[in-house]
């Protein structure tokens, strides 16, 4: 009597461990984050963009970041390939224009900051929780638990997070915020976007901005292509792009998935907790049962022979 | 007496034909022949703009002014509705683009009021799209300075002149 019940409880606690690890993962834990609902962002047309630098110019100001290396009316920079690539932020520039050279001579510009994802790899990689996706939609992060691991650089898709190499002893992740602690809280826009004399970037309500730009390419047929980059990049991002020339040539990357980074590996990681909770429990089960009565015979000859071997 | 006052007359009529010639519809209109722009005082000198001079080398009014002169629309855009228009009470740049900043919130304001005017930009982003455009288009000079020149605080802000980098 005993024993049967015991069998039936292994079998159950069998059939509904692979259950829970198996069929409801994707539904309980795949389900996509659009993002915070009035979340904000901003609208980039590159058509529009000349590559003054004054958005550069602005965000280091604002950020009070330290005197750059050449000054921000020196368009040389543009000729710049460091590491044989294009420009991208570093520890003194949250934001940088990069120009694109086409076949046909034409030249397009963008500039690059964080693109402030829905649901960022970035944050999802960060092992001390420094980051944080705020409700209004900046991916900020807090510099002083920050242990300068560079996780999100790998994870960010979009090779945003730089690092302070300058310092020596406390080394740590610098990024754009969004101007999140000096405007976006209160709902301004960042100083990038106010300072643009060329109106490059509208802000505002993600959600807006998405239709904003389908108006955009609905009344100007021929001038876009006809994607909005960042709508579903990655699950989406809050930076969204209007382009004229094909989203690659402009140096884009353009085989993200449209799933966010985390998707990857969130099946994987939901069972791990489970799998430590149920296994120990499950396994000593077995063992007790496969054990029960011979245990104390085995351990008492397996001493004697140890014993045995020594002298 | 009379003959010469005939061809005083005749000379007249001619001077004020050629010189309606020259400004062909312009004539019944009174513009300011420079407009001070200094909405961006702040980093940059006033702008003095000689509306005269491009007057002249526009293809009318209509380039810059949308459908507001009374000419001919060229935007297809804007001709849909206002391809017939008669002048309108405004034709300055501010008396339409806001000098407050557009953003996505503001759009949806304006689209409550004039639904195809929602993505107007605002008066910095109009000047600069108007005027940059032609002048890329027309090889006219397109730098910065060229049209404001900086002053100490721009100076300071683009860390360039006296505040260039040392190194």
């Amino acid at each position: 009597m005993c024993n049967i019940s015991r069998r039936k409880f292994l079998a159950g606690s069998v059939a509904g461990g692979a259950a829970i690890a198996m069929a409801p993962a994707k539904k309980a834990f795949g389900a996509n984050l659009s993002g915070f609902p009035d979340g904000l962002g901003v609208l980039v047309d590159m058509t529009r963009c000349v590559g003054c630098r004054s958005c550069e110019a602005a965000c280091n100001k604002e950020q009070n970041l330290p005197e750059p290396d050449k000054a921000f009316d020196d368009y040389t920079v543009f000729d710049e390939r460091p590491h044989g690539q294009h420009r991208r932020p570093t520890e003194k520039a949250y934001t940088v224009v990069n120009r694109y050279d086409q076949a046909d001579g034409e030249k397009v510009y963008r500039k690059i900051q964080c693109n402030h994802c829905n649901e960022p790899a970035c944050l999802t990689s960060c092992f001390v929780n420094a980051y944080k996706k705020t409700p209004e939609g900046a991916v900020t992060y807090n510099d002083k638990v920050c242990v300068g691991c560079r996780n999100c650089m790998v994870a960010c898709p979009f090779n945003i997070p730089a690092f302070s190499y300058s310092s020596a002893f406390n080394p740590i992740i610098k990024k754009c915020i969004f101007c999140y602690d000096t405007r976006l809280k209160n709902g301004q826009a960042p100083a990038c976007v106010e300072i643009c004399p060329q109106q490059v970037m509208l802000f505002g309500k993600r959600q807006e901005l998405i239709k904003i730009a389908h108006d955009r390419m609905r009344r100007n047929p021929g001038k876009y292509v006809e994607t909005l980059y960042g709508d579903k990049e990655v699950g989406g991002t809050g930076w969204l792009y209007l382009s004229h020339v094909p989203f690659k040539e402009a140096g884009f990357n353009v085989s993200l998935p449209n799933e966010p980074i985390i998707n990857n590996v969130k099946d994987f990681l939901a069972i791990v907790p489970m799998v430590l909770a149920i296994w120990p429990a499950l396994f000593t089960g077995f063992h007790l049962l496969s054990t029960k009565g011979k245990s104390h015979g085995h351990a008492d000859n397996h001493r004697h022979d140890g014993q045995e071997g020594h002298e | 007496m009379a003959n010469s006052a005939k061809t005083i007359m005749k000379g007249a009529l001619a001077l004020l034909f050629f010189f309606s010639l020259f400004m062909n519809c312009y004539a019944t209109e009174s513009y300011p022949g420079e407009i001070y722009i200094d909405i961006l005082a702040n980093h940059y000198q006033a702008v003095v703009f000689d509306h005269d001079l491009h007057v002249m080398v526009s293809e009318g009014c209509a380039t810059c002014h949308h459908h507001t002169t009374g000419m001919p629309v060229i935007n297809t855009y804007c001709a849909s509705c206002h391809s017939a228009d008669e002048s309108a009470a405004t034709v300055s740049c501010q008396g339409c683009h806001s000098k407050e900043p557009v953003t996505a919130g503001s759009m949806q304001q304006e689209r409550a009021a004039f639904v195809f005017h929602d993505d107007k930009p605002d008066l910095k982003g109009a000047y600069h799209l108007s005027c940059l455009g032609c002048h890329q288009q027309m090889g006219a000079p397109t730098g910065c300075q060229d049209c404001h020149a900086r002053t100490e605080a721009g100076d300071r802000f683009f860390n360039s002149g006296m505040f260039a980098p040392a190194h």
